[in-house]
């Protein structure tokens, strides 16, 4: 049975290990992701469809996450896709990439390998010829691997 | 220069969509690791990829931190006429790495 | 010698408790983490003349750790032996033995049967250690498919070193391996070329026999 004396001065040391990173960072990064998603639509609203992102939904290790984005398209002159750009949510920054396409993709798919760090959403926004924006989001479980070497090659 | 790989088929039809796979050799450091010592690890990132055919851009991307390490990129393009697909990396630090691949389209 | 062992029938490969999207990444031929290593390791293999004495390395990777100049010796010591310039987990190192290990890609594990080895390495892998008191058993024979903080404990055998570990974001050995798992364990952290090790790895590699080479492989 811990004391209170032991409980206060493990909340402590908790409490300031804790203090490197600030107590609302989920927070942070989300407004951060929707920032950053802003930039690229700016004042256009992002209709849900036309994008289908694969990803695994659950995540070995999220170093490498094998990521594939394909946009429904004709890919003509008329009507293409004239960028894919790929966002996660819980990353220090929420960038993955920013494909450009146009007709002569003759297709709207990207595959990448992208950094998830941790359980959250990643958002695949396609940007259209026509200036409309679609989009798709995934919610992704990432697990940590067992026994790290924590910087002793 | 560091290690790229392209796969490109050597042949194709005219007209048809042929997909492009590449990979480069790069760790693509953050800039959020620290060391064990608590010092900010720069970033060195590769933070572009362009693809021409035949001198024509025809794929382009912008890579950021959250790409993983050794990036990997794959895309489509029309497979138009017979000639020669130029890869050029670039990135922090001055990286550059460029690859080349011929086509045959009949 | 049986105790603990997994019997034939029952031996997975780490590769089955990946998920369906990691094992795509070591099959993918072209494009997989580990391909630009063994790009280097063939470029190694031409730039430092290897090829004026071995022809091909099939089957090699699949029978090491192995008695040379009658010592115990592992793949890695034995490029060293040739190559001493080249340092334990250098870049060169690796790819060198990468390209070396896919040869033996799709055959049976099968090293020569050492008991005094063999003992130490069994006994070293049975040994509880550290300051969790864990013995690489408890988890490994005993609890092999349960769930370790969300990720499935595997069986521990070497069928595909040197490994893309996508942990590490790079290609590196068996030895780097074991020095994580000490380091998870809290326990002594042996050198590289430490001879606990070179033991270790025979028995594992004993009591792998029979499974087939994937090296390299990609692990989380």
């Amino acid at each position: 049975m811990i004391s209170r004396r032991g409980f206060l001065l493990l909340t402590l040391a908790a409490g300031t290990a804790r203090a490197q990173l600030p107590p609302n960072i989920a927070e942070i990064r989300k407004a951060a992701l929707q920032e950053a998603i802003g930039k690229v639509v700016g004042n256009a609203q992002v209709r849900t469809g036309r994008v289908k992102l694969e990803i695994p939904p659950l995540i070995d290790n999220g170093n490498a996450v094998p990521v594939t984005v394909e946009v429904e398209s004709p890919m003509t002159q008329a009507d293409h896709v004239k960028a894919i750009h790929l966002f996660t949510e819980r990353n220090p920054q929420p960038y993955v990439f920013s494909a450009h396409l146009g007709p002569r993709a003759g297709k709207a798919r990207v595959a990448a390998r992208a950094r998830i760090a941790d359980t959250g959403d990643v958002v695949a926004i396609a940007q259209m010829s026509d200036g409309s924006f679609w989009q798709e989001s995934v919610k992704v479980i990432v697990t940590l691997s067992a026994c790290l070497e924590e910087g002793l090659i | 220069m560091a290690r790229v790989v392209v796969n490109v088929p050597a042949e194709a039809k005219k007209g048809e969509v042929i997909e492009i796979r590449t990979l480069a050799g790069h760790a693509m450091e953050t800039g959020f690791r620290r060391t064990q010592l608590g010092e900010l690890i720069p970033r060195d990132i590769i933070r572009s990829l362009v693809c021409t055919y035949n001198g024509v851009e025809v794929f382009r991307a912008e890579l950021h931190p959250a790409m993983a390490a050794n990036p990997l990129l794959s895309f489509t393009t029309v497979a138009t006429e017979s000639g020669t697909l130029e890869f050029r990396w670039t990135g922090d630090n001055g990286f550059s790495a460029t690859e080349k691949a011929s086509i045959k389209v009949v | 010698m049986a105790l603990g062992e997994i019997p034939l029938s029952e031996r997975k490969s780490g590769y089955e408790f990946m998920s369906r999207e990691t094992r795509a990444m070591q099959d993918d031929a072209v494009t997989g983490p580990a391909v630009l290593t063994l790009l280097d390791g063939e470029a190694l293999w031409g730039k430092l003349g290897c090829a004026a004495c071995h022809t091909d390395m099939k089957g090699v990777a699949a029978r090491y750790p192995a008695i040379v100049g009658g010592k115990l010796t592992t793949l890695e010591q034995q490029v060293r032996h040739r190559n001493p310039e080249l340092a334990y987990e250098s870049r060169e190192l690796l790819a060198l033995t990468a390209f070396v290990a896919k040869q033996s890609r799709g055959m049976p594990i099968e090293v020569p049967e050492i008991k005094s080895h063999l003992e130490a390495g069994r006994a070293f892998f049975h040994k509880r250690q550290g300051q969790l008191n864990l013995a690489c058993a408890n988890c490994h024979d005993d609890n092999w498919g349960k769930k370790l903080a969300g990720t499935p404990i595997p069986q521990a055998h070497p069928t595909g070193y040197p490994i893309y570990r996508l942990e590490w974001q790079s290609v590196g050995s068996i030895t780097r391996r074991f020095r994580n798992c000490l380091t998870g364990m809290r326990a002594e952290l042996l050198p590289h070329g430490a001879p606990e090790l070179v033991d270790l790895e025979l028995y594992l590699m004993w009591r792998a026999r029979g499974m087939p080479m994937e090296a390299p492989a990609v692990r989380p």
